[in-house]
């Protein structure tokens, strides 16, 4: 019963539904400020109320769920930067590290208090939004991340909005073709695309579109003067390359939901009511194959977002996984930290959201008896 | 009268695969002919593999998966459908022939409306325009006396029962008026207390809107009730064609013979004097969400017995096997088996009480590990419960083959190379080989035709004398009760309505539920659901 295993949080999700999920970052803290809340007791209220309404219990429970997990990579992230190797202390002053000079700066930085009381105040900070100073230039991270976070939700989005549409549709028509040859051309074209690696690809792009047509701008690099068009033209073809990237796994996926779909009975109902296959892919296959495809593509948008460092590095472009690796390679640890807990809530949230339409998609669940 | 339909020599053929052999081409039905006039209805029958299906898609020029019409002529009002563009029988689909499929909760799409969907077809062909659609269901909803009929449409699939839901199915087809519907078996997955209902509604919708409609069902009885004509199919190929009352009264083909009489095994109960070999005292049980699916059942089996327990979908039947196997303990009330108290649960039973109850399923094909050969499926429970091995085991196999009238041949094949009567039996050739002494049978004809189904019933009689075993036989065919039975339980939501002998329970004076149920049993005689239909509305009145 769904009942069984949320039975113990109506506090924690009636808090996580009262708000604080929004901010991705921040919602980390009101799990850590209530303690793992098990409360036991009520659960005759929390199998009453999720068999009333069973669309919002469950949407609660994924945001709880949602919430506690973020909280336990918050943990996983601080207790893996703790357990790294090397010192920035020791990297920053090379050759100059006196025992005296390296135990100043771990007093300035604050390392010399015990990892409970930093990870605390780091949490705490982080629900704010406030991720504390970069050790290496001394700025807000919150700030510099600000803008690379910009960056790459400003690419992440245009090749999303090409992307997604492109692949469902043509997972669409690759139904309707079915073993036929338009289907095994996008078939084709998708598996050669999913199997170069991207920075091949990316090359490829520039070898063509920038060296030798000469028609796109590279490196990519965008500045705060540009306008929206010549930042359009920069991230041409960062964009192109993660379509091509992402494209096909949503692709199949969708045909391959559509085509599981279309063998069911209700689909030979729709045939025997003379329908074009057309009709039928859309309104009759497509909305039962919701579930599987939004999944892919909510992988596939967290992966726009967080897997882009090699894109990044490649067109030279600003944006966050550039960031996380230029601050690894210093051992600026409130970067390293601040990065990844962002690329967590990202990917936690997205997952979340791709479940909470995949359960909103279902008839029986908005629609209970 | 110029025929509506008119089917001229139909050939159908598929491609079949065969695991390890080249595909080879399979006729499925061959030299069909038959005519459907203006308003009539004619009922095709025969087992499953006739090709009944088969033959009522080709009205729609349909072929399911690989199959093809290769041969012979579909025509409509005169023109054959068979030789339409793929847009010309798309005008013909949905628009002057529909079709009602044998499951509607499959059938209709689980993420629209009901009343989106009844419609669908006559506005895409721009039949009529919506609001006469809404109109035109509207009314058809309550000929069909569906519940609320003003906003049975609003609902979406899951939320309705499935008679409902056939009569829903039923409506969609009428909706954009055609010429001709193909029923599709459309009340073999209800029970029998639903089925009177649909086939009245049908019956009724038919008449008021004068379409003709092609019939399709392995239950003579039923369509006794429905149609003008009759054509009796057997492996793709035609055994009698003719009037209802000629194909029920007088067939002239032994097939036909045998089908009309299928129901004709009874047996005289046996005094119950031996000893009790299962007690079910006071049972409650049921699932973590609270719900209890039985309620203070006891009844008691004695040995070399059957009882029969009746009841329809949803009435406790196999839940109450579940808690006599131990699968689901009971929360209250206890088992007793041959005079000693059973553990409440699977796990706290010893080998040797697992062994002497022993179960057959409905489903033959999902009871068996389509991997194994019927040595191994067989085998098993040998080796288990007995520790056999090798030769003996294999001797004992071919006994057990024997026994169910199969033979040792069968030893190497796969469930899949079995039909579904072989299957059935190899499922009770592994109970068999427990040596138990209650079997538990779980509707395990109700998926098969009814001359297999009668071999079936045949088989475990002959078993019983043979070994002297116990059957618990859940059913919710009152004539399988009256081949088989010693006595009788009848089950409806959860609770015991009736229990005894089967002379008493089956002969009045009854209870409303028992009464309900014995009269919705179609019987094979031309009228009797208007005889029925009469009688329930001057009870009504009278009440």
């Amino acid at each position: 019963m769904t009942g069984g295993g949320p039975a113990h949080g109506p506090e924690l999700t009636a808090k996580a539904a009262a708000g604080e999920v929004p901010q991705s970052a921040g919602a980390a803290g009101s799990v850590a400020s209530t303690g793992t809340p098990v409360i036991e007791g009520t659960p005759s209220f929390w199998a009453k109320f999720s068999k009333s309404s069973p669309l919002v219990a469950l949407i609660l429970q994924r945001l709880a769920l949602s919430v506690a997990l973020l909280f336990a990579v918050s943990l996983m992230i601080f207790g893996g930067v703790e357990a790294l190797p090397g010192d920035f202390a020791t990297t920053y002053l090379g050759q100059s590290a006196t025992p005296q000079a390296v135990e100043n700066i771990r007093k300035d930085l604050g390392l010399d208090q015990p990892a409970t009381t930093r990870y605390f105040k780091w949490l705490g900070g982080a629900i704010q939004g406030d991720f504390g100073n970069s050790w290496a230039s001394k700025n807000s991270v919150s700030e510099q991340i600000g803008k690379r976070l910009g960056n790459s939700l400003f690419l992440a989005f245009f090749a999303a909005i090409i992307s997604v549409p492109l692949a469902v549709g043509l997972g669409m028509l690759a139904v309707q073709y079915r073993n036929r040859l338009p289907d095994k051309i996008i078939n084709v074209i998708s598996l050669a695309a999913i199997s170069l690696p991207e920075f091949f690809v990316g090359y490829l792009l520039i070898l063509f579109f920038a060296v030798q047509l000469g028609i796109a701008t590279f490196p990519a690099t965008v500045y705060d003067s540009m306008t929206i068009g010549q930042r359009l033209s920069a991230i041409a073809l960062p964009t192109a390359t993660l379509v091509l990237v992402v494209l096909a796994h949503m692709m199949r996926m969708t045909r391959a939901a559509i085509l599981n779909v279309m063998s069911s009975a209700y689909v030979e109902t729709a045939e025997l009511k003379g329908l074009s296959s057309l009709r039928i892919i859309a309104k009759h296959a497509a909305p039962n194959a919701v579930a599987p495809v939004i999944n892919v593509i909510a992988l596939n948008l967290a992966y726009l977002v967080v897997g882009v460092v090699v894109v990044e590095v490649v067109f030279v472009y600003p944006g966050m996984g550039q960031y996380m690796v230029d601050a690894v390679t210093v051992r600026d640890m409130p970067v390293v930290q601040a990065c990844g807990l962002i690329f967590a809530a990202f990917y936690i949230f997205l997952n979340m959201f791709a479940d909470i339409l995949a359960i909103v998609a279902n008839p029986r669940l908005r629609h209970p008896r | 009268m110029p025929d509506l339909l008119s089917v001229k020599n139909l050939k159908i053929e598929a491609t079949s695969y065969p695991p390890g052999e080249p595909p080879r081409t399979v006729t499925l039905v061959e030299g069909v002919s038959f005519d459907v006039e203006k308003g009539k209805v004619l009922g095709l029958i025969g087992e499953s593999g006739a090709g009944k299906s088969t033959i009522g898609l080709t009205a729609l020029a349909y072929g399911r998966g690989g199959v093809r019409i290769t041969g012979g002529e579909v025509k409509l009002n005169g023109e054959d459908i068979l030789k339409l563009s793929p847009a010309g029988i798309r005008k013909v689909r949905g628009c002057k022939v529909c079709y009602v499929a044998q499951s509607a909760a499959a059938a209709f799409n689980p993420a629209h409306r009901l009343g989106e969907q009844v419609i669908e077809a006559s506005l895409k062909h721009g039949i009529m325009s919506r609001a006469d659609a809404e109109k035109r269901a509207l009314y058809l909803f309550k000929v069909l006396g569906l519940p609320n009929p003003e906003t049975f449409g609003q609902r979406y699939p899951h939320q309705v029962s499935g008679g409902q839901l056939q009569r829903a199915m039923t409506a969609m087809a009428l909706c954009p008026n055609p010429e001709l519907i193909v029923f599709d078996e459309p009340t073999t997955a209800l029970d029998v207390t639903t089925q009177i209902d649909v086939l009245a509604a049908i019956k009724h919708a038919i008449e008021e809107t004068h379409t003709a409609a092609l019939y399709i069902t392995h239950d003579l009885a039923v369509v006794a009730q429905i149609t003008d004509d009759i054509l009796v199919l057997r492996h793709g190929k035609m055994v009698e064609y003719g009037s209802v009352k000629q194909i029920i009264e007088a067939p002239t083909q032994d097939y036909t013979r045998a089908l009309v009489n299928v129901r004709g095994t009874k047996r005289d109960e046996a005094p119950d004097q031996s000893d009790t070999l299962l007690k079910v005292d006071n049972i409650t049980a049921g699932y973590s969400n609270g719900f209890k699916v039985l309620q203070n059942v006891s009844l008691h089996l004695p040995k070399g017995q059957t009882l029969a327990v009746v009841g329809e979908s949803g009435s406790g039947k196999s839940t109450l096997a579940r808690v006599i196997t131990g699968l689901l303990p009971p929360q209250e009330g206890t088992i007793s088996f041959d005079g000693k108290p059973l553990p409440r649960a699977l796990k706290g039973r010893s080998n040797d009480e697992l062994r002497r109850i022993q179960m057959i399923y409905q489903m033959a094909d999902t009871a068996m590990n389509p991997r194994q050969t019927v040595r191994d499926i067989v085998g098993r429970p040998l080796t288990f419960y007995y520790g056999m091995r090798g030769q003996q085991k294999t001797e004992r196999v071919k006994e057990l083959l024997e026994q169910i009238e199969m033979g040792g041949r069968f030893a190497d094949r796969y469930p899949a190379e079995l039909s579904g009567g072989q299957k059935q039996r190899v499922a009770i050739a592994r109970a068999l080989a427990a040596q138990p002494e209650l079997i538990l049978c779980d509707e395990p004809t109700s998926a098969l035709d009814p001359l297999v189904a009668e071999g079936i019933l045949k088989l475990l009689l002959k078993l019983q004398d043979e070994t002297h075993v116990s059957y618990m036989f859940i059913t919710h065919d009152i004539a399988i009760v009256r081949a088989i039975a010693d006595s009788v339980a009848v089950m409806h939501r959860g609770k015991l309505v009736r229990f005894g002998p089967k002379s008493k329970v089956l002969s009045p004076p009854f209870d409303d539920y028992t009464d309900l149920l014995l009269k919705s049993v179609p019987e094979m005689e031309i009228g009797w659901l208007e005889k029925v239909l009469t009688t329930r509305r001057m009870e009504s009145a009278g009440n």
